[in-house]
């Protein structure tokens, strides 16, 4: 082994020292300021930076601290998502917890330390790396899940979130000490090439395997695992909500993609056949509660849960379109996300919790241009071109039938078309409905940039995605 | 001899107790707890292996393991405290405000 510390490992880390080193500050500032909103604005600064150095780091590849952790374009890409998705959270919540009155400047710290912890998970290719850098991301996260300390149903989604996520983490952290005793070395490669000089039907390597995938589809909220999610979704602070859906998620999926691509991918056969069943049964289960649904956060949620099942199709198929499916679809599912999201935080005003469908019919005569964004961000989460929706469930079915999982596909087809009907449920509150109220939207710089840029990637990704798809599989083609 | 079978053993029995701790019992300290022995049961397995690979590796990861415990054990204590503040029961099948 080489030296273990040299100076350019401290360069292929400095996004996330500098994340650290803002988030640090704005807990001493947070004491200084009156003015919590500053603190926003310093953790967007602080967001810029961290993205500027990544900029710089773009085209690396090498593997630093001794082969820990990995600085390759797949990191980096995983990367890009997370800081976009902080940064947009953070613009939504200015306003936002200005209403909720509960403007603290550890708010934005714990963001800056969640999507640290994420950047290190989606570079790790060492399982202690990757289980720091997981709970990391989950103990901030906890934290901001029950940020609205006086609202009983944020304390309750906190509690869940929280006994559910160490409760994974343990069943997690079960498998991963069965993969060291296996392979006597905690890097991915060392394990995979452990697990491939023993039978397929070895069965210490198959609960391993097992242990890992429930402690890794907990955290992607896939059935039956997901139960946490709807509740955690609901009661969190509709910022925090935001933030879960799109970065935590994203960053459980780098996760998973160097787990079963490198660490198990000599179990394949093995996984594939838990895997179609699980991916069934996220799609089909998730997407049937949100029907019913009359809280839009607890719709989305369930939405989001549906998501997670089609992404898992690109895992099943295992080839280069499908792994380049993954980053794709979790890059424009950021965007179209938050802004659907950032919609939601709009219509909380004062008096108004506005999360029941109820809350929005009638939108588009009062509020023209929030329910046409809505409209574009529903069918893009619904799939429909010319939105970037479509291209990534393309994307993922193609892989599909690529590799011969024709059922799989049909299946995932039909699941998008049962979404078309609950998202049209929204639509037709917004537009045929007779309004029940007359106040609109709420207007805030850091809302109106959010909605601009999520509506600007989710229609651009829609008519010409060919950079975005270049950007995806180039961060895949290298280590998988 | 005890051998690193049966350290094996004591850890996949400990990790069984903390999974039908976490899942049967209704107290959220007791749940807590529960959490607490599974992750204390995959200590033993990574101290048991490090010792029969005669490597520091696992002992190092076990060190990483109590601290990051210790971190969960805080942040949940504070999420019951804030929970408690609001409304007074310790029993899980009483947070029911969203139905499941």
């Amino acid at each position: 082994m080489a030296q273990f510390f040299q100076m350019q490992d401290l360069g292929a880390i400095t996004p996330e020292l500098e994340l650290v080193a803002f988030g640090m500050f704005l807990l001493i500032f947070d004491l200084m300021v009156q003015e919590k909103r500053r603190l926003g604005l310093i953790a967007l600064a602080g967001i810029a930076i961290s993205g500027f150095f990544l900029f710089r780091l773009r085209g690396t590849d090498f593997s630093a601290y001794g082969g820990v952790l990995a600085l390759d374009p797949f990191s980096i890409f995983f990367k890009t998502i997370f800081l976009v998705a902080a940064a947009l959270s953070v613009a939504i919540s200015l306003k936002y917890l200005d209403i909720e009155r509960e403007n603290h400047g550890e708010y934005y710290a714990l963001i800056l330390f969640s999507t640290m912890g994420m950047m290190f998970m989606a570079g790790a290719v060492d399982l202690v790396t990757l289980y720091i850098g997981l709970e990391t991301m989950a103990i901030a996260t906890y934290v901001l899940v029950g940020f609205l300390r006086s609202n009983q149903r944020s304390n309750e989604a906190s509690m869940k979130y929280f006994l559910l996520g160490a409760f994974s983490s343990g069943i997690l952290l079960y498998g991963m000490s069965l993969l060291y005793g296996l392979s006597g070395s905690t890097r991915f490669v060392d394990i995979a090439e452990a697990l491939s000089r023993r039978p397929l039907t070895d069965p210490i390597s198959l609960l391993a395997m097992i242990t890992l995938s429930a402690g890794m589809f907990f955290k992607v909220a896939a059935v039956p695992f997901h139960q946490w999610t709807p509740d955690a979704y609901e009661g969190a602070p509709t910022s925090i909500t935001a933030f879960m859906s799109v970065a935590v998620k994203a960053a459980s999926f780098a996760m998973m993609v160097r787990i079963f691509m490198v660490a198990i991918y000599p179990l394949r056969p093995q996984w594939v056949p838990i895997m179609a069943a699980v991916s069934v049964m996220t799609m089909t289960i998730g997407n049937i509660a949100a029907i019913t649904q009359s809280n839009v956060k607890r719709m989305l949620a369930y939405s989001s849960i549906s998501h997670a099942g089609y992404i898992l199709i690109g895992f099943i198929a295992g080839n280069e379109t499908g792994l380049t499916a993954v980053p794709l679809y979790l890059f424009i599912y950021t965007f179209t996300n938050l802004g659907a999201w950032a919609v939601i935080v709009a219509l909380r005003r004062k008096d108004v919790i506005g999360e029941q469908i109820d809350d929005m019919a009638g939108l588009f005569f009062r509020h023209p241009a929030g329910a046409v964004l809505m409209l574009i961000f529903l069918l893009s989460l619904a799939g429909i071109p010319p939105t970037a929706g479509f291209i990534g469930k393309y994307y993922l079915f193609a892989a599909a039938i690529q590799t011969g999982h024709n059922a799989l596909a049909v299946i995932a087809v039909l699941n998008a078309a049962i979404s078309i009907y609950f998202y049209f449920r929204i639509v037709v509150s917004m537009f045929m409905r007779e309004a029940t109220e007359k106040t609109g939207l709420v207007y805030a710089p850091g809302l109106t940039m959010t909605l601009a840029i999520a509506i600007v990637f989710t229609l651009l990704i829609g008519v010409y995605p060919d950079p975005f798809i270049a950007m995806a599989r180039q961060a895949v083609i290298l280590g998988f | 001899m005890v051998t690193t079978f049966h350290y094996l053993l004591l850890g996949a029995a400990l990790f069984t107790i903390g999974v039908i701790g976490v899942l049967t019992r209704r107290n959220i300290m007791i749940i807590l707890m529960s959490i607490e022995l599974m992750m204390n049961a995959v200590n033993i397995n990574l101290i048991a292996f490090s010792n029969r690979l005669q490597q520091v590796t696992g002992q190092v990861f076990a060190i990483f393991v109590i601290t990051v415990a210790a971190a969960e054990a805080a942040v949940g204590l504070g999420i019951v405290i804030a929970m408690f503040k609001n409304k007074e029961t310790m029993n899980i099948n009483e947070i029911d405000l969203m139905k499941w």
